[in-house]
């Protein structure tokens, strides 16, 4: 008798196409614990199944990536005998739906990503798009979603003893039902002490460890695989509960079990909770595993195989121990008082067998379910894009005024209000943090620093994702050039719209290849990232925002500050004044604030040029040669120098004669860099051995920036808005 | 030799005989100049609690920043090692801060044992989530309390050292400027007026904050008990300690830490 009807399909999001490769894998219809297990792990959340052909394009490899994809976290070697694992991971939906449990449960679980590896987690960076906070329409729940997001952020981070060292809030109308939150993490491992999510060894005991299951989470990842509609909000159970205590806790004892050389394998429970750690543990070492339900440890009574399998509890574990060593684990767990149990063991005959109290509740081949999803070549046109190419008519107004109203923007004004509620310098590592170009954290017991950056620029993508996208890790590999690090690799997370929509589905393959092309260009390969689809509301996609963080190494000294330190320097250019046409303007900060509209195209980027610049600039700061660094990218070369002089040094600066001033000032060109310095001569050589141009545009002083006759003002008119607009704004 | 210093520190906590002996080994000292000072070293005493999460930040600025030792003590422990000079207690979220900034760990063993190590002379520094666990277990008083922004902060922030008669600042001036950062959502010292009054008559505010940040009490960012040998402040020394995080102002407290020890 069939009991799947069409409505169960539908619920659970399975296709009739996907459905009958269900029935053939099993040569039988699905129970609905079965049903409910292959919904999940072939959701688009678990199994890129949109975009997974397209992934291929991005390059994985270098000398610097000890592991590449596939894992829980990319590794990279940066010598000394240790490795930097890193990743990051979109918690979009929850948070829409749940901002303060969604945004915490998305920091747990990229930390878990982490751990699980054995590293131990030293930074964590966010990015977020919200709303714009002044919205007539939605500003009072965008208000509600980023302090909501923020401080659940701060409440799983600060308690779980890893620094928040930087980030970036950026707002827009396209994400007001759809904000993005994305968390990246990063971690040091000893290389040859390194765990993966295999499940080696047949007999082999199956250990579940952490926090008990209940009924939070279920059918998460399915969730984030479906557009927002009216009912989203009932789908609050949906979101899981962080506990950054027991996460802490969960930590320590899994850094220590691992030390007691007993555990095989190790997988964090993270979406698809226990079906995808056992599913995917098994498939990787190409053997079975079976488990009994009835030993999960459990919150909540009468909990159903399907509950159960499909519950995204958060801060659990699963382990294969080796047979005989199982006590040495369960002690490390008693001491840190967490439940551990023996829930199953590693089979042989490829299967995922799943009973409750002896009788088998779901029999699945694991390869087929965690490795052979359905696979979508979707079809794509263009590209969706709303801006004409034509500027609209509009009038440059007071340079001074303009500059102003840049710096409160919400994209370009002082963060400080959310970064002072994130623990930015638990672990003493942190020598660059917040509110920097890039963040650096120390890698103690080594001459090594690891710089950060994490950037998107969804204006750019939706004006040409390819071009957006290369923009992107250009600015990216600039942002740690600028502190003097070397980018060496990077993790990406894709969020994008329906992927069933041509012109969507061309946004993606297109910001894909572009970010694959710049990715070999700037030699950082992607060693891991996230893709998160279906993020509109309403049948309203998003800005096509693809976010990179890319990691950097420099030597661990004392990072070059952003800001002018005194008077009297030489204000230079690294790169030149590089001059726009109009059409490249339309996507600028400027367009967007000022002009308020977007048009034409984004930045022109020189890939070459870009390289060049950033190998000068890497190695003028390392010489010590300049007294602050600052990568002049959004809002432009006036917005860079009024940041550059919010110490209380500012400058006077003397720029050639220009056609539209407001494109000279606010234009956001690439691959330059201000800096000041009382060695000109010796910056201009370096530059030179790279052809780089070097514009000499004035001096430092202390108290005013001034910008020919166009701009004069105290550092205190700049900064007080600047700094005070974001705190303004959430609490008009 | 190695036992002789050790019976002068325990012996040095006696008033009875404590000054001529600490006179003899200052004398001693001059003699025998600074590596005399470094022939035993400092053992600073970690407590770790499940939700510690400066353990490693304290251990690490004591040892490899200021030079001295440090071992981890486990919550559980019930007594703490006859070789542990000084004891600190970390930041974090003890046991999860559930109920109460340290209201948990104030029934752990090893709070029993650092009462029992405080009332025989010894050191004790409780910073932030220590600090909280010491006014919870009544080796301090008051109350740290939501910060009045009823937001989590995290800046660095400047002290003022407001006396230099304990062993825990006895290396600065008074008045002396320091910066430390602070990273906590319940820090603001809340006491009764009495209570107060008794702080600032008896010289027991350590550090006061030079710009108020949380709502804290006469502006008090740590204290000290009667006795003057526990020492509680939210602001961390530790995380001030390595030129490389900005401040070394951190070290001035531990320095001033070894000194009395070296004075004993």
């Amino acid at each position: 008798m069939s009991t799947i009807t069409p409505e169960i399909l539908t619920a659970h999001n399975v296709t009739a196409d996907e459905y009958s490769k269900i029935l053939s894998i099993l040569g039988r219809e699905p129970n609905l614990t079965e049903l409910g297990i292959f919904s999940v792990m072939w959701s688009e959340h678990c199994s890129y199944k949109s975009s997974r052909v397209h992934l291929k394009k991005l390059p994985t490899r270098s000398k610097y990536v000890l592991l590449g994809p596939g894992e829980n976290a990319g590794i990279i070697d940066i010598g000394d005998g240790i490795g930097i694992a890193f990743k990051i991971e979109s918690h979009n939906h929850p948070s829409f739906i749940e901002p303060f449990q969604g945004a915490a449960t998305g920091v747990g679980g990229i930390l878990r990503d982490i751990f699980t590896m054995g590293a131990r987690p030293i930074a964590v960076m966010d990015s977020l798009r919200f709303g714009p906070l002044d919205d007539p329409e939605t500003g009072a729940r965008n208000r509600r979603i980023l302090e909501g997001v923020v401080s659940g952020i701060a409440h799983y981070g600060n308690c779980f003893g890893v620094p928040t060292v930087g980030g970036e809030c950026v707002f827009d109308k396209s994400y007001s039902g759809n904000p993005l939150v994305n968390v990246f993490a990063l971690g040091v491992i000893d290389k040859n002490k390194i765990f993966k999510g295999q499940a080696h060894g047949v007999g082999n005991p199956v250990i579940y460890v952490g926090a008990k299951t209940g009924r939070d989470g279920i059918h998460g990842a399915t969730m984030a695989s479906d557009e927002f509609t009216e009912e989203s909000k009932q789908k609050r159970p949906n979101v899981q509960m962080g506990d950054p205590f027991l996460e802490k806790l969960l930590l320590e004892a899994c850094l220590e079990a691992m030390e007691t050389g007993a555990v095989v394998g190790i997988q964090d429970m993270g979406a698809a909770g226990l079906t995808c750690s056992t599913c995917e543990m098994g498939s990787r070492a190409g053997t079975g595993i079976e488990i009994d339900l009835a030993r999960v440890p459990q919150r909540e009574t009468g909990m159903t195989p399907y509950e159960i399998m499909l519950s995204e509890s958060q801060e659990r574990m699963l382990l294969v121990a080796d047979k005989g060593r199982e006590k040495e684990i369960f002690d490390v767990f008693e001491k840190w008082g967490l439940d551990a149990a023996e829930i199953g063991t590693v089979t042989g005959d490829g299967v995922l067998r799943v009973r409750n109290h002896g009788e088998i509740v779901a029999e699945i081949p694991n390869r087929e379910l965690a490795d052979e999803a359905p696979l979508y070549n979707r079809p794509f046109t263009k590209p969706a894009r709303k801006a004409p190419m034509e500027a609209p008519a509009y009038q440059a107004g007071d340079a001074k005024e303009e500059l102003i109203r840049l710096l409160s923007s919400g994209d370009l004004c002082s963060k400080r209000w959310i970064y002072e509620q994130y623990d930015h310098t638990v672990r003493t590592n942190t020598t660059l943090g917040p509110g920097s170009d890039a963040a650096i954290v120390r890698i103690k017991g080594t001459e090594t620093a690891v710089a950060m950056s994490l950037d998107g620029n969804g204006r750019y993508c939706a004006l040409d994702p390819r071009e957006g996208a290369k923009l992107v890790v250009a600015e990216c590999c600039r942002n740690l050039s600028t502190v003097g690090a070397e980018p060496v690799a990077a993790t990406n997370n894709l969020n994008f719209g329906n992927p069933q929509k041509p012109e969507i589905m061309a946004q993606l393959v297109e910001a894909i290849e572009g970010m694959a092309d710049a990715c070999v260009f700037f030699e950082t390969p992607i060693t891991g990232g996230n893709v998160s689809l279906y993020n509109e509301t309403l049948g309203e996609g998003i800005y096509p925002s693809p976010v990179m963080g890319i990691v950097g190494l420099l030597k661990n000294t004392r990072p070059v500050p952003m800001r002018f330190q005194s008077a009297d320097r030489d204000v230079l250019v690294v790169g030149g004044l590089r001059e726009s046409s109009l059409e490249r303007f339309g996507g600028t900060q400027y367009a967007n604030v000022i002009a308020g509209q977007l048009w034409g195209l984004p930045p022109e980027l020189d890939m070459d040029y870009e390289k060049r610049v950033q190998r000068a600039i890497r190695e003028i700061v390392s010489a010590g040669l300049v007294e602050s660094s600052h990568d002049a990218g959004e809002g432009g070369l006036a917005v860079a120098l009024a940041e550059a002089s919010f110490d209380g040094v500012g400058a006077r600066i003397q720029l050639p004669a220009a056609e539209r001033p407001e494109v000279q000032l606010f234009h956001e060109a690439p691959s330059r860099i201000v800096v000041s310095t009382a060695q000109a001569a010796a910056v201009t050589a370096i530059a030179a051995k790279y052809n780089v141009e070097v514009a000499a545009i004035g001096k430092t002083q202390v108290g005013r920036l001034l910008i020919d006759t166009k701009i004069d003002a105290t550092i205190e008119e700049l900064r007080e808005p600047w700094s005070a607009s974001l705190e303004r704004m959430l609490h008009a | 030799m190695r036992t002789s210093i050790r019976e002068i520190r325990t012996r040095g906590s006696k008033r009875k005989c404590g000054v001529s002996i600490a006179w003899a080994t200052r004398a001693l000292l001059l003699v025998t100049g600074e590596s005399m000072l470094r022939w035993k070293k400092v053992k600073f005493g970690v407590v770790v609690f499940p939700g510690s999460n400066c353990d490693h930040d304290a251990q690490y600025s004591v040892s490899a920043n200021l030079g001295e030792q440090a071992a981890m003590l486990w919550h559980r422990d019930t007594s703490i090692p006859a070789d542990v000079d000084a004891v600190i207690l970390p930041g974090g979220f003890s046991y999860g801060d559930y109920l109460r900034c340290g209201a948990i760990a104030k029934f752990s063993p090893i709070i029993s044992a650092v009462k029992g190590f405080a009332a025989r002379g010894g050191l004790v520094v409780g910073i932030c989530n220590g600090f909280q666990i010491l006014t919870e277990c009544g080796l301090l008083p008051g109350a740290l309390v939501r910060n009045q922004g009823l937001k989590f902060l995290c800046k660095p922030v400047q002290l003022r050292v407001e006396t230099t008669n304990t062993p825990f600042t006895n290396a600065c001036h008074k008045g002396q400027i320091v910066t430390f950062p602070i990273a906590h959502g319940e820090g603001c010292y809340t006491a009764s007026a009495e209570v107060l009054a008794g702080l600032e008559a008896e010289d027991r505010v350590v550090f006061r904050y030079v710009a108020n940040p949380n709502g804290s009490n006469n502006a008090i960012a740590g204290i000290c008990n009667r006795e003057r040998n526990v020492l509680g402040m939210m602001p961390h020394p530790e995380r001030a300690t390595d030129p490389l995080m900005g401040s070394t102002d951190g070290l001035t407290l531990f320095r001033s830490m070894v000194a009395a020890f070296a004075s004993k």
